[in-house]
């Protein structure tokens, strides 16, 4: 799989800037909205959005379960931030019987860096990728994880970056920076799973 | 947060452009009370706009039209957990100052409601808080941003029901746009001068053949049919005013509207979320409206 097929779910969110970064880490990227165009793919990114929305359209079009089902049969999968919430096993400050699909072993906090006015550009170090311009907007932070979930980066003192297995998630949004070393390092996660 | 290396910095053009990138595909609603901005996110509106009345309300009842109480604008924000945008007067830096001290995700400096300077809209690099303008074409857009705008909306006509504007505003930016990255390089300094914009943001926008910011549309979208087609004429987004609660049942309409922005391109989802929704807003058509009652002409 050295050309892997990487979708991008595009209920909603920066669907386009995720799928430049997936091409120029060598994968081939695709709009995921339909069960079956999630049968096409061998990974798949959860862009940046409103978590709320995509948990809503993704109920409405029948794609929350087949999602949750690829995720428990090991399909690799990255989300920024509306995406680490949505394969966040348990999350605080959702809505209303909010659902995730899960995956990853974390509690995750909604909007937790704050309202808009907070919102912030900071550098970060991640395994291998040294000095990446982290862009937050009303980001959640990682509040606790399980035992097989590694932290690749901390802002502050607080969780940023996870991976477990073939799952990862950032609390940042690498897809509007044009740097391609994070989607670069799921591509590659891809091709060794 | 304290790190001995980097400070966090906050306010910049990637952090105010990027939370619009974040609102791509989705619909934000307009809202006057908190119960109202409840039912939005329940319909799985993106972020919702607060505001004193709705423009269909605005023009019946006349008078001046100013940003909302802050006593509103708060109890709206505690309600919801998703974005609350709030609406400034054009020019009125001083009622902007309030709202960002409110904690407003964006402000919508707004032809909706009656400008407070009839010669310059607010500078908004001066702002944590990023600002979306409307713009009716394409030099309009630009001097926006040149301005510090982060997001640009067609204006339409608001608080009409009447998409035509709407229509007439995207189609006129996507062929300025068109035409703009088709051009001869030694053409682009007689164009920036046409476009009354800075030389350097038109030659960037000719290379891209887009905007550097998001574009949505707003002004007269009631049914899911409307945004649709303004997502197949190149909006990125929705703004929904009146067309949700002067509609016979909001919440359906609501989330009816949501569904179509997705799946804008497939009519079969069209046609099924349309079904039922009972009555749309009346609406007005523009023609009748007489010209200086027209909200899309204010600004420039």
């Amino acid at each position: 799989m050295s050309t892997p097929t990487v979708g991008v779910l595009a209920l909603q969110g920066d669907v386009r800037e995720h799928a430049r970064s997936l091409v120029e880490s060598g994968a081939v990227a695709v709009a995921v909205r339909r069960p079956e165009e999630l049968d096409q793919v061998d990974a798949l990114v959860i862009p940046g959005g409103e978590s709320t929305t995509m948990w809503k359209l993704a109920v409405a079009f029948e794609m929350f379960d087949p999602i949750q089902q690829r995720v428990k049969a090991g399909m690799p999968a990255y989300g920024s931030c509306a995406g680490m919430i949505m394969l966040a096993d348990r999350i605080e400050g959702g809505i209303e019987g909010q659902q995730t699909l899960g995956g990853l072993d974390m509690v995750v906090r909604r909007n937790a860096f704050g309202r808009q006015v907070d919102s912030f550009e900071y550098d970060l170090d991640l395994p291998g990728i040294q000095g990446f311009r982290a862009i937050f907007i009303r980001a959640p932070w990682v509040e606790s994880v399980g035992n097989d979930v590694e932290v690749l980066a901390r802002a502050g003192d607080r969780i940023v970056a996870v991976r477990q297995g073939p799952l990862l998630a950032t609390s940042f949004h690498p897809e509007l920076t044009g740097d391609a070393r994070v989607h670069s390092y799921f591509v590659e996660m891809v091709r060794e799973l | 947060m304290s790190s001995p290396e980097t400070t966090p910095s906050v306010g910049t053009a990637r952090v105010k452009r990027g939370m619009a990138e974040m609102l791509k595909g989705g619909v934000i609603m307009d809202v006057v009370t908190p119960d109202q901005a409840k039912i939005a996110e329940d319909a799985g509106a993106v972020a919702v706009m607060a505001l004193e009345r709705v423009p269909a309300d605005i023009r019946a009842q006349g008078g001046v039209s100013r940003m909302s109480d802050p006593d509103m604008i708060d109890g709206i924000i505690s309600a919801v957990s998703i974005p609350v945008m709030a609406k400034a007067r054009i020019g009125h830096f001083a009622e902007a100052q309030v709202l960002q001290s409110l904690g407003v995700d964006y402000v919508d400096e707004s032809e909706v409601l009656t400008p407070a300077d009839y010669a310059n809209h607010i500078d908004k690099w001066r702002f944590t808080v990023p600002f979306v303008c409307g713009a009716t074409n394409l030099g309009e857009a630009l001097r926006r941003i040149t301005e510090g705008a982060a997001m640009i909306r067609s204006k339409g006509e608001a608080g009409t029901g009447d998409v035509s504007n709407a229509v007439t505003h995207m189609r006129t930016i996507r062929a300025e746009l068109k035409r703009l990255s088709s051009l001869p390089e030694d053409e682009l300094y007689v164009a920036a001068k046409e476009l009354q914009a800075p030389y350097e943001l038109v030659a960037e926008v000719a290379r891209e053949g887009k905007l550097p910011v998001v574009l949505f549309t707003a002004g007269g979208i009631a049914t899911p049919a409307d945004a649709a087609m303004m997502m197949q004429l190149g909006a990125e987004g929705v703004f929904v005013g009146s067309g949700i609660f002067k509609s016979g049942n909001p919440a359906q309409r609501a989330a009816a509207i949501v569904k179509a922005t997705t799946f804008f391109d497939d009519p079969d989802v069209i046609a099924k979320v349309s079904r039922g929704l009972g009555e749309a807003m009346v609406g007005i058509n523009v023609d009748d409206i007489p010209v200086p009652h027209r909200l899309a002409e204010r600004g420039w």
